[in-house]
Protein backbone atom coordinates (compact mmCIF):
# COMPACT_ATOMS: atom_id res chain seq x y z
CA UNK A 1 0.00 0.00 0.00
CA UNK A 2 1.18 3.52 -0.77
CA UNK A 3 0.77 6.25 1.84
CA UNK A 4 -0.02 9.86 1.08
CA UNK A 5 2.80 11.95 2.64
CA UNK A 6 0.38 14.83 3.25
CA UNK A 7 -2.67 13.25 4.92
CA UNK A 8 -1.44 9.71 5.66
CA UNK A 9 -4.21 8.03 3.67
CA UNK A 10 -3.30 4.54 2.47
CA UNK A 11 -4.26 3.38 -1.00
CA UNK A 12 -3.35 0.84 -3.64
CA UNK A 13 -1.87 2.13 -6.86
CA UNK A 14 -3.86 1.07 -9.92
CA UNK A 15 -2.34 -1.55 -12.20
CA UNK A 16 -0.29 -0.03 -15.01
CA UNK A 17 0.74 3.03 -13.00
CA UNK A 18 4.05 4.43 -14.25
CA UNK A 19 6.96 5.55 -12.08
CA UNK A 20 6.91 9.35 -12.30
CA UNK A 21 3.15 9.46 -12.97
CA UNK A 22 1.09 12.16 -11.33
CA UNK A 23 -1.92 11.04 -9.31
CA UNK A 24 -4.32 12.75 -6.92
CA UNK A 25 -4.81 11.55 -3.34
CA UNK A 26 -8.43 10.47 -3.12
CA UNK A 27 -8.62 11.65 0.51
CA UNK A 28 -6.96 15.09 0.60
CA UNK A 29 -6.78 15.92 -3.11
CA UNK A 30 -3.02 16.62 -3.07
CA UNK A 31 -1.11 16.02 -6.29
CA UNK A 32 1.37 13.16 -5.82
CA UNK A 33 4.11 11.59 -7.91
CA UNK A 34 4.50 7.82 -8.03
CA UNK A 35 8.07 6.93 -7.04
CA UNK A 36 7.85 3.12 -6.85
CA UNK A 37 5.57 0.10 -6.80
CA UNK A 38 4.05 1.16 -3.48
CA UNK A 39 5.38 4.64 -2.86
CA UNK A 40 4.42 8.22 -3.64
CA UNK A 41 5.71 11.65 -2.74
CA UNK A 42 4.39 15.16 -3.12
CA UNK A 43 4.47 16.22 -6.78
CA UNK A 44 7.17 18.76 -7.63
CA UNK A 45 6.16 22.41 -7.65
CA UNK A 46 5.75 24.20 -10.97
CA UNK A 47 8.99 25.83 -12.18
CA UNK A 48 9.55 28.87 -14.36
CA UNK A 49 10.40 26.92 -17.52
CA UNK A 50 7.65 24.33 -17.20
CA UNK A 51 5.13 23.42 -19.86
CA UNK A 52 4.09 24.66 -23.26
CA UNK B 1 13.47 -0.90 -32.41
CA UNK B 2 14.51 0.97 -29.26
CA UNK B 3 12.82 4.27 -28.48
CA UNK B 4 14.35 6.46 -25.79
CA UNK B 5 11.57 8.21 -23.87
CA UNK B 6 13.05 11.31 -22.24
CA UNK B 7 10.76 12.56 -19.48
CA UNK B 8 10.42 13.91 -15.96
CA UNK B 9 7.00 13.65 -14.37
CA UNK B 10 4.56 11.52 -16.34
CA UNK B 11 1.55 13.58 -17.31
CA UNK B 12 -1.54 12.42 -19.19
CA UNK B 13 0.24 13.08 -22.52
CA UNK B 14 3.26 10.93 -21.63
CA UNK B 15 1.00 8.13 -20.42
CA UNK B 16 -0.95 8.15 -23.69
CA UNK B 17 2.26 8.14 -25.74
CA UNK B 18 3.74 5.30 -23.68
CA UNK B 19 0.59 3.20 -24.13
CA UNK B 20 0.75 3.82 -27.87
CA UNK B 21 4.46 2.93 -28.16
CA UNK B 22 4.00 -0.25 -26.13
CA UNK B 23 1.15 -1.36 -28.37
CA UNK B 24 3.38 -1.24 -31.43
CA UNK B 25 4.99 -4.57 -32.36
CA UNK B 26 8.79 -4.65 -32.22
CA UNK B 27 9.09 -1.42 -30.24
CA UNK B 28 10.96 -1.36 -26.95
CA UNK B 29 10.65 1.78 -24.83
CA UNK B 30 13.67 2.85 -22.77
CA UNK B 31 12.57 5.23 -20.01
CA UNK B 32 14.96 8.11 -19.27
CA UNK B 33 14.01 10.35 -16.33
CA UNK B 34 15.87 13.66 -16.73
CA UNK B 35 16.17 13.92 -12.94
CA UNK B 36 18.27 10.76 -12.83
CA UNK B 37 20.40 11.12 -15.96
CA UNK B 38 24.13 11.80 -15.83
CA UNK B 39 25.72 12.38 -19.24
CA UNK B 40 29.34 11.49 -19.85
CA UNK B 41 29.86 13.93 -22.70
CA UNK B 42 32.89 11.98 -23.95
CA UNK B 43 31.12 8.64 -24.34
CA UNK B 44 27.93 7.71 -26.12
CA UNK B 45 26.17 5.37 -23.70
CA UNK B 46 23.03 5.38 -25.87
CA UNK B 47 24.30 3.70 -29.04
CA UNK B 48 21.49 1.15 -28.98
CA UNK B 49 18.73 3.77 -29.24
CA UNK B 50 17.17 4.27 -32.67
CA UNK B 51 15.39 7.49 -31.74
CA UNK B 52 14.67 9.69 -28.70
CA UNK B 53 11.34 11.37 -28.07
CA UNK B 54 11.66 14.38 -25.77
CA UNK B 55 8.85 14.88 -23.25
CA UNK B 56 10.60 16.85 -20.48
CA UNK B 57 8.52 19.39 -18.62
CA UNK B 58 11.51 21.75 -18.15
CA UNK B 59 12.62 23.61 -21.26
CA UNK B 60 16.20 24.00 -19.94
CA UNK B 61 16.66 20.28 -19.43
CA UNK B 62 15.03 19.46 -22.75
CA UNK B 63 17.36 21.57 -24.89
CA UNK B 64 20.53 20.36 -23.15
CA UNK B 65 19.55 16.69 -23.35
CA UNK B 66 18.39 16.91 -26.97
CA UNK B 67 21.68 18.56 -27.94
CA UNK B 68 23.63 15.70 -26.37
CA UNK B 69 21.59 12.96 -28.07
CA UNK B 70 21.72 14.75 -31.39
CA UNK B 71 25.50 15.19 -31.17
CA UNK B 72 25.81 11.48 -30.40
CA UNK B 73 24.08 10.93 -33.74
CA UNK B 74 20.74 9.74 -32.35
CA UNK B 75 17.68 11.17 -34.13
CA UNK B 76 15.45 13.18 -31.79
CA UNK B 77 11.84 14.35 -31.91
CA UNK B 78 11.99 17.24 -31.85
CA UNK B 79 15.43 18.39 -33.01
CA UNK B 80 17.67 20.76 -31.08
CA UNK B 81 17.02 23.51 -33.61
CA UNK B 82 13.25 23.23 -33.10
CA UNK B 83 13.52 23.13 -29.30
CA UNK B 84 15.90 26.07 -29.13
CA UNK B 85 13.82 28.17 -31.52
CA UNK B 86 10.45 27.41 -29.96
CA UNK B 87 11.82 27.85 -26.43
CA UNK B 88 12.56 31.48 -27.21
CA UNK B 89 9.74 33.79 -28.25
CA UNK B 90 12.35 36.03 -29.85
CA UNK B 91 13.88 33.23 -31.97
CA UNK B 92 10.40 32.05 -32.93
CA UNK B 93 9.44 35.53 -34.11
CA UNK B 94 12.68 35.78 -36.09
CA UNK B 95 12.05 32.39 -37.74
CA UNK B 96 8.45 33.31 -38.62
CA UNK B 97 9.47 36.68 -40.06
CA UNK B 98 12.25 35.09 -42.10
CA UNK B 99 9.81 32.54 -43.52
CA UNK B 100 7.20 35.20 -44.29
CA UNK B 101 4.62 33.76 -41.86
CA UNK B 102 2.21 36.42 -40.52
CA UNK B 103 2.87 37.11 -36.84
CA UNK B 104 1.88 40.00 -34.53
CA UNK B 105 4.07 43.10 -34.65
CA UNK B 106 6.91 42.78 -32.17
CA UNK B 107 9.72 44.83 -30.61
CA UNK B 108 12.77 43.85 -28.58
CA UNK B 109 14.59 46.18 -26.18
CA UNK B 110 17.28 45.80 -23.52
CA UNK B 111 16.60 48.54 -20.97
CA UNK B 112 13.42 49.77 -19.24
CA UNK B 113 13.85 53.17 -20.94
CA UNK B 114 14.12 51.75 -24.44
CA UNK B 115 11.33 49.26 -23.69
CA UNK B 116 9.10 52.20 -22.75
CA UNK B 117 9.98 53.90 -26.04
CA UNK B 118 9.10 50.69 -27.89
CA UNK B 119 5.70 50.50 -26.18
CA UNK B 120 4.95 54.15 -26.93
CA UNK B 121 5.78 53.50 -30.58
CA UNK B 122 3.73 50.28 -30.72
CA UNK B 123 0.80 51.89 -28.90
CA UNK B 124 -1.37 50.70 -26.02
CA UNK B 125 -2.56 48.17 -25.19
CA UNK B 126 0.45 45.99 -25.85
CA UNK B 127 1.81 42.83 -24.25
CA UNK B 128 5.14 42.19 -22.50
CA UNK B 129 6.20 38.57 -22.32
CA UNK B 130 9.17 36.77 -20.81
CA UNK B 131 11.30 35.50 -23.68
CA UNK B 132 11.09 31.98 -22.26
CA UNK B 133 7.91 30.89 -20.57
CA UNK B 134 4.63 29.14 -21.07
CA UNK B 135 1.16 28.43 -19.72
CA UNK B 136 0.55 32.17 -19.94
CA UNK B 137 2.81 32.91 -16.97
CA UNK B 138 4.06 36.46 -16.40
CA UNK B 139 2.34 37.86 -19.46
CA UNK B 140 1.41 41.50 -18.94
CA UNK B 141 -1.20 43.37 -20.92
CA UNK B 142 -0.09 46.98 -20.71
CA UNK B 143 -2.99 49.38 -21.12
CA UNK B 144 -1.22 52.73 -20.72
CA UNK B 145 2.07 54.45 -19.93
CA UNK B 146 1.48 54.32 -16.15
CA UNK B 147 1.10 50.54 -16.26
CA UNK B 148 4.14 50.27 -18.55
CA UNK B 149 6.34 52.19 -16.11
CA UNK B 150 5.15 50.11 -13.16
CA UNK B 151 5.72 46.77 -14.92
CA UNK B 152 9.14 47.78 -16.22
CA UNK B 153 10.24 48.89 -12.76
CA UNK B 154 9.05 45.61 -11.25
CA UNK B 155 10.86 43.63 -13.92
CA UNK B 156 14.05 45.61 -13.39
CA UNK B 157 14.05 45.27 -9.60
CA UNK B 158 12.48 41.85 -9.09
CA UNK B 159 13.10 39.99 -12.32
CA UNK B 160 15.87 37.51 -12.96
CA UNK B 161 18.42 37.83 -15.76
CA UNK B 162 16.16 36.83 -18.61
CA UNK B 163 13.58 39.48 -17.67
CA UNK B 164 16.12 42.07 -18.77
CA UNK B 165 15.32 41.24 -22.39
CA UNK B 166 12.05 43.01 -23.11
CA UNK B 167 9.92 41.19 -25.67
CA UNK B 168 6.99 43.44 -26.53
CA UNK B 169 4.15 42.37 -28.78
CA UNK B 170 1.18 44.08 -30.35
CA UNK B 171 -2.02 43.26 -28.43
CA UNK B 172 -4.34 41.31 -30.71
CA UNK B 173 -8.05 41.49 -29.88
CA UNK B 174 -9.06 37.83 -29.90
CA UNK B 175 -12.77 38.29 -29.13
CA UNK B 176 -12.57 35.54 -26.54
CA UNK B 177 -10.78 32.83 -28.47
CA UNK B 178 -7.68 31.75 -30.35
CA UNK B 179 -6.69 28.57 -32.17
CA UNK B 180 -4.19 25.88 -31.30
CA UNK B 181 -3.33 23.71 -34.29
CA UNK B 182 -1.30 20.50 -34.20
CA UNK B 183 1.29 19.72 -36.85
CA UNK B 184 2.94 16.34 -37.28
CA UNK B 185 5.49 16.20 -40.09
CA UNK B 186 4.04 18.03 -43.06
CA UNK B 187 0.38 17.84 -42.01
CA UNK B 188 -1.83 19.86 -39.70
CA UNK B 189 -3.70 16.93 -38.15
CA UNK B 190 -6.30 18.88 -36.14
CA UNK B 191 -6.99 22.09 -34.25
CA UNK B 192 -8.95 23.42 -31.32
CA UNK B 193 -10.45 26.77 -30.39
CA UNK B 194 -9.43 27.91 -26.92
CA UNK B 195 -12.18 30.07 -25.52
CA UNK B 196 -12.01 32.26 -22.45
CA UNK B 197 -13.47 35.58 -21.33
CA UNK B 198 -9.92 36.39 -20.12
CA UNK B 199 -7.41 37.73 -22.66
CA UNK B 200 -5.13 34.77 -21.81
CA UNK B 201 -6.80 31.73 -23.39
CA UNK B 202 -4.35 28.92 -22.47
CA UNK B 203 -6.19 25.77 -21.42
CA UNK B 204 -3.68 25.57 -18.52
CA UNK B 205 -5.29 28.84 -17.38
CA UNK B 206 -8.88 27.71 -17.77
CA UNK B 207 -9.47 28.22 -21.51
CA UNK B 208 -12.14 25.83 -22.83
CA UNK B 209 -11.34 23.65 -25.83
CA UNK B 210 -13.68 22.98 -28.75
CA UNK B 211 -13.08 21.55 -32.21
CA UNK B 212 -11.77 23.93 -34.86
CA UNK B 213 -12.12 22.82 -38.49
CA UNK B 214 -8.78 22.71 -40.31
CA UNK B 215 -9.42 25.05 -43.22
CA UNK B 216 -7.01 25.39 -46.12
CA UNK B 217 -5.76 28.69 -44.66
CA UNK B 218 -5.20 27.19 -41.21
CA UNK B 219 -3.45 24.13 -42.64
CA UNK B 220 -1.20 26.30 -44.78
CA UNK B 221 -0.11 28.75 -42.08
CA UNK B 222 0.31 25.98 -39.48
CA UNK B 223 2.59 23.89 -41.71
CA UNK B 224 4.55 26.96 -42.81
CA UNK B 225 5.03 27.99 -39.16
CA UNK B 226 6.16 24.45 -38.28
CA UNK B 227 8.64 24.42 -41.17
CA UNK B 228 9.90 27.88 -40.18
CA UNK B 229 11.07 26.57 -36.80
CA UNK B 230 12.48 23.33 -38.23
CA UNK B 231 9.48 21.00 -38.52
CA UNK B 232 8.60 17.88 -36.53
CA UNK B 233 5.80 17.63 -33.96
CA UNK B 234 4.63 21.07 -32.89
CA UNK B 235 1.54 22.94 -31.72
CA UNK B 236 0.88 26.38 -33.17
CA UNK B 237 -0.97 29.19 -31.40
CA UNK B 238 -2.88 31.17 -33.99
CA UNK B 239 -4.85 34.43 -33.79
CA UNK B 240 -7.76 35.29 -36.06
CA UNK B 241 -7.27 38.86 -37.25
CA UNK B 242 -9.07 41.02 -39.82
CA UNK B 243 -5.99 40.60 -42.06
CA UNK B 244 -6.11 36.79 -41.78
CA UNK B 245 -4.58 34.17 -39.49
CA UNK B 246 -1.48 35.20 -37.54
CA UNK B 247 0.92 32.91 -35.64
CA UNK B 248 1.59 33.85 -32.04
CA UNK B 249 3.82 31.02 -30.79
CA UNK B 250 5.02 27.52 -31.64
CA UNK B 251 5.30 24.82 -28.96
CA UNK B 252 7.70 21.89 -29.30
CA UNK B 253 6.69 19.55 -26.43
CA UNK B 254 3.03 19.88 -27.14
CA UNK B 255 0.30 19.19 -24.65
CA UNK B 256 -2.81 17.62 -26.16
CA UNK B 257 -4.87 16.00 -23.42
CA UNK B 258 -7.85 18.30 -24.07
CA UNK B 259 -7.71 17.89 -27.82
CA UNK B 260 -8.16 14.17 -28.55
CA UNK B 261 -11.85 13.78 -27.69
CA UNK B 262 -12.50 17.35 -28.81
CA UNK B 263 -11.16 16.79 -32.32
CA UNK B 264 -11.74 13.04 -32.67
CA UNK B 265 -8.12 12.68 -33.85
CA UNK B 266 -5.85 10.11 -32.22
CA UNK B 267 -2.98 12.55 -31.61
CA UNK B 268 -0.70 10.12 -29.71
CA UNK B 269 -0.98 7.57 -32.55
CA UNK B 270 0.00 10.21 -35.12
CA UNK B 271 2.97 11.32 -32.98
CA UNK B 272 4.15 7.73 -32.50
CA UNK B 273 3.84 7.04 -36.26
CA UNK B 274 6.06 10.06 -36.88
CA UNK B 275 8.66 9.12 -34.25
CA UNK B 276 8.96 5.59 -35.66
CA UNK B 277 9.25 7.01 -39.18
CA UNK B 278 12.13 9.25 -38.02
CA UNK B 279 13.83 6.20 -36.46
CA UNK B 280 13.60 4.28 -39.75
CA UNK B 281 15.12 7.06 -41.91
Amino acid sequence: MAECPVCGAEFKLPEGTEKGELITCTDCGCELEVTGVDSVEEAPQEEEDWGQ
Amino acid sequence: MKVGFLHSIIRKEEKLLLDEFRNRPGVEVVMMDDRELVFDLHRNAYKDLNVVIERCINHSRAIHAIKIFEDFGIPTVNTYQVAETCGSKFLTTQALLKAGVRTPRCYLAFTPESALRAMEELGYPCVIKPNTGSWGRLLSKVNDRDAAEAILEHKEILGSYHHSIFYIQEYVEKHGRDIRSFVVGDRCICAIYRESPHWITNTARGGKASNCPVTEELHDISVRAAKAVGGGVVAIDVFETPQGLSVNEVNYTMEFRNSIDTTGVDIPAKVVDYVLEVARR
